[in-house]
């Protein structure tokens, strides 16, 4: 809290003998104190630093896994002591607890205290006015009525006595200042309700296919541990067109320009259907909601027949962007039904296809202007799908494919339309087509809406009790004329100029005495 | 949007920018010629006649405080130093044993000042241009946020000495705002064109301008806290603790509650953008330990036993990590908010 505090000797004299009451007293005064705060604040702050070091579960699931696979001893240690996990790690909250806990243990007492304040009464005017930090001899006939209605005027609080009047003003400066603090704690209990009552999932759509809002739907989905499956929001929607457009020259060639997809949005099942465009920057609501578009990425349609001659598999696959410049992209497409062996193929798309001087083949630009489908990898054999564990959509393992019989390494690539025989009457692929993918987060956070207030509500208190400062002005009227004097019991210099406002205003009456001080 | 930037603004903003670079280095050198002969004659001056009562009233130190005079209104660094050094016997014009300096010294200060409001006005109008250039608000990348943060901090100063004695600062801002925009062209310096889609958003406008004022402000106060830890005791040209703790204090309460409201801001966007309000990307991360710790200097002023140096350190710690978010953010970490386009 920013007002000035004496030293908290309660905090420094520990108890010399005295019972677990005088213990426990002192353990509150001690974690309630100016001093105490302050180093949590700190620690606070030094506590948050590895979470931007290591990369960190929920915000870069990829590199966490990465991290594990290429230094697994050190990995198993810092995951030891939840350096994957900063933000949820036990220690993180010991802090933030504790802070908060001095934090109420410092403004129950303090809004008690400012709202005896609120009712008191300015305090009597000094004897010696002329010892005060601000001090003026006033002139003209001044009374003591006139002098507290021209405080009054000024919004000072005023009393007045035989002979003095006494104003005093900026009580906002402690509200704010309370009111701050409460807003913080305010912002803390938005945060815990949006985790525990709020969800996230994440799916890709491609186009022309739909998305219905129920878990079985996502491809991830991660819950508060409060929400319960049925009070999903049930909207649904098709994409029906994905749009991107890329810059076509110059040193930029390439970066996007802009992408938005059109939903065929229902609101409820039954609902009538309404169009609308899902942009960067323009979540789709419904009912509070929300559905994002966070990425996107091409999917090229293959029809594959098997060595039996049935069509084994006819439509789109997601391609991971390998090369974010170009969108040079890669896939994986595996068969369990494809007779007699199975089939699992890797291809590479190329969104604007040319063949370099080696021989092979990259992509130039993002758009689709001349997609290729390479095939780079195509085997027959078991694809361990079996065993029950969950395999990636986007890769084979390694330890798979190597069971696997290679059918062909690096084919030419095809274009839309064009077929590639597999060798030994495996079956044949056919490339079809182009389609584009946008991958979607979907969030319902129930504390967003209290979050910003609270924030909001801190900010605005927050300047109230940065710029406000207590100030008390007193008057004395006596044989030998009229004088003022005046004090400010918050810190920053130039309550002078104030106090000169003050006193023309005392003067002249306070609307020429603030057109005189202006 | 435009896809293609005109050429021909794109250069007039380039150019812009090394004539304000030049102005800036000509202001410093006057601000330093300021500082070194201006101030010191009217501290020899006071030294002087100590017992004059008009010491009592030291030049710069009197930051708005009217100390006993009511009625005397605030007056401004260049005229206040004239007053106290006529006050104590010691006409500038002639000045005691012929250590002063001359005249033209004299007024190197309100010269510098006048180069710096020129420089300023290049500095915008070359971001400007860039803007207009690629029809978009000029702050898409690095080079954009350097050049714009040191306009915010030659703005910042230009506009707190207006209001309070602190020409002495001017060296230590022009120069930072020079070197900023130095190392902004030659090392950062893309072409321009338009920005990665999810900064089109109006929020841009919000967010990063609340960011970049609060941190200009902020560059002040650093600036106060660096010369405070290096300053001799000796040294009488340079301002006194007292002035550099009270001008960094008051940038500081300026630019703490404009930070709170850009991190808000950001937030709002993150909860437009990104899908979450609040992430724990790298550069949230800082923002928030930057927060925290200009906060904690707002507590440390206000905790006996921290005021002082204590407190200075806190803020320069908070200043520290304010740069690194801006600078060792984007280079370093991957994150949402690598929109810094570096030139590869
Ligand atoms: C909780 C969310 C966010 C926080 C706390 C946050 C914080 C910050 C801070 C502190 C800065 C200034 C840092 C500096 O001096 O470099 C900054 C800059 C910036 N922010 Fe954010 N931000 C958030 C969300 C966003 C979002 C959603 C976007 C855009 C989609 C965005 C775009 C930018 C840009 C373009 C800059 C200036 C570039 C830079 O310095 O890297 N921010 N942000």
């Amino acid at each position: 809290m920013t007002v000035t505090e004496t030293p908290d000797t309660t905090a420094e004299a520990r108890p010399a003998k005295l019972g677990a009451v005088g213990w426990a007293r002192w353990f509150w005064r001690t974690l309630t104190s100016m001093r105490t705060a302050l180093i949590l604040l700190f620690l606070f702050a030094l506590a948050s630093v590895p979470g931007s070091i290591w990369p960190q579960r929920g915000v870069s699931d990829a590199k966490v896994a990465q991290y594990h696979t290429d230094s697994p001893a050190l990995a198993e240690w810092l995951d030891r002591l939840w350096l994957f996990d900063v933000f949820k790690a036990p220690w993180f909250a010991a802090i933030y607890l504790l802070l908060f806990i001095s934090l109420i243990g410092c403004v129950l007492p303090r809004t008690a205290a400012h709202l005896r304040e609120l009712r008191r009464k300015p305090p009597a005017a000094p004897r010696n006015l002329s010892r005060l930090p601000q001090h003026a001899v006033l002139d003209g006939d001044l009374t003591v009525e006139e002098a507290a209605r021209r405080l009054r005027k000024l919004r000072f609080r005023v009393i007045t006595g035989p002979g003095w009047a006494a104003g005093e003003k900026g009580y906002l400066r402690e509200s704010g200042n309370l009111l701050f603090h409460v807003a913080l704690l305010g912002l803390l209990i938005s945060v815990g309700v949006g985790s525990l009552y709020g969800y996230r999932g994440n799916v890709l759509v491609v186009e022309g296919d739909g998305f219905a809002n129920t878990v079985a739907a996502y491809d991830r989905y991660m819950p508060g541990t409060q929400v319960n499956a049925e009070s999903l929001e049930p909207f649904s929607f098709t994409l029906e067109d994905f749009q991107a457009t890329y810059i076509a020259r110059g040193e930029k060639r390439g970066q996007a320009l802009d992408y938005s997809a059109r939903l065929a949005v229902s609101d409820r099942p039954g609902a009538a259907e309404r169009t609308y465009e899902l942009k960067v920057n323009e979540p789709l609501d419904v009912n509070g909601t929300l559905t994002y578009l966070i990425d996107h990425g091409y999917a090229p349609t293959f029809k594959i027949t098997d060595g039996s001659g049935q069509v084994a598999f006819e439509g789109a696959v997601p391609c991971l962007v390998v090369q974010p410049a170009t969108f040079a992209s890669e896939c994986v497409i595996k068969i369990p039904d494809a007779r007699p062996r199975q089939l699992g193929l890797m291809i590479a798309f190329l969104p604007s296809a040319v063949p370099t001087q080696d021989g092979e083949w990259t992509s130039v630009f993002p758009g689709a202007a001349n997609p290729a489908a390479q095939v780079y990898g195509a085997f027959a054999g078991d694809l361990g799908m079996k065993d029950g564990r969950p395999q990636s959509v986007y890769e084979i393992p390694a330890e798979i494919l190597k069971k696997m019989t290679p059918l062909v390494m690096k084919a030419d690539p095809l274009e839309v339309g064009r077929k590639l025989d597999l060798p030994g009457g495996a079956g044949s692929i056919e490339f079809t087509g182009v389609k584009e993918w946008m991958a979607l987060q979907i969030t319902h956070d129930p504390g967003r809406m209290p979050a910003l207030l609270s924030a909001a509500l801190a900010t605005v208190a927050l300047v109230f009790s940065l710029t406000i400062r207590r100030r008390r002005v007193w008057v004395r009227i006596g044989d030998g004329g009229a004088e003022a004097g005046g004090l400010t019991r918050a810190e920053g210099g130039d309550f002078g100029e104030e106090f000169a406002r003050v006193v023309a205003a005392l003067n002249h009456g306070p609307n020429d005495g603030a057109k005189n001080a202006r | 949007m435009p896809a293609e930037a005109d050429p021909t603004l794109a250069a007039l903003s380039d150019q812009l920018i090394l004539v304000a670079v030049l102005f800036y280095v000509v202001a410093m050198l006057g601000y330093a010629l300021d500082l070194a002969f201006g101030r010191s004659s009217t501290r020899s001056s006071e030294a002087a006649a100590p017992a004059e009562e008009a010491a009592a009233v030291p030049a710069g130190a009197a930051l708005a405080t009217v100390g006993g005079g009511v009625t005397t209104a605030p007056e401004k660094d260049g005229d206040a130093g004239a007053a106290v050094t006529g006050d104590a016997g010691t006409g500038t014009d002639a000045p005691a044993g012929g250590r002063g300096p001359s005249p033209w010294v004299l007024r190197a200060g309100p010269a510098a000042v006048v180069l710096s409001w020129i420089g300023f006005a290049l500095n915008l109008g070359s971001l400007l241009t860039r803007g207009l250039a690629a029809g978009r608000w000029p702050w898409g990348n690095m080079y954009e946020f350097v050049v714009a943060m040191c306009l915010a901090a030659m703005g910042a100063f230009l506009l707190m000495q207006l209001r309070y004695p602190i020409r002495f600062l001017g060296a230590f801002v022009s120069a930072a705002a020079a070197l900023g925009l130095g190392f902004a062209v030659h090392s950062l310096h893309v072409e321009t064109g338009p920005a990665m889609v999810a900064l089109n958003s109006y929020w841009i406008a919000i967010h990063v301008s609340a960011a970049i004022i609060a941190s200009g402000l902020f560059i002040v106060a650093g600036a106060c806290g660096v010369i405070y830890l290096i300053r001799h005791d000796a040294a009488a040209h340079l301002p006194t603790r007292e002035e550099l703790e009270r001008v960094a204090h008051r940038a500081i309460v300026i630019g703490f509650p404009i930070w709170t409201f850009a991190v808000i801001a950001g937030a709002l966007w993150a909860d437009k953008a990104w899908g979450r309000y609040w992430g724990w990307d790298p550069k949230e991360v800082w923002a928030f330990i930057t927060w925290v710790v200009y906060a904690g200097y707002l507590h440390a002023r206000a905790t006996a036993g921290w005021k002082g140096k204590a407190a200075m350190a806190v803020q320069l710690v908070a200043f520290a990590s304010l740069l690194f978010n801006l600078i060792g953010v984007n280079i370093f970490f991957e994150g949402l908010h690598s929109y810094a386009e570096l030139p590869g």
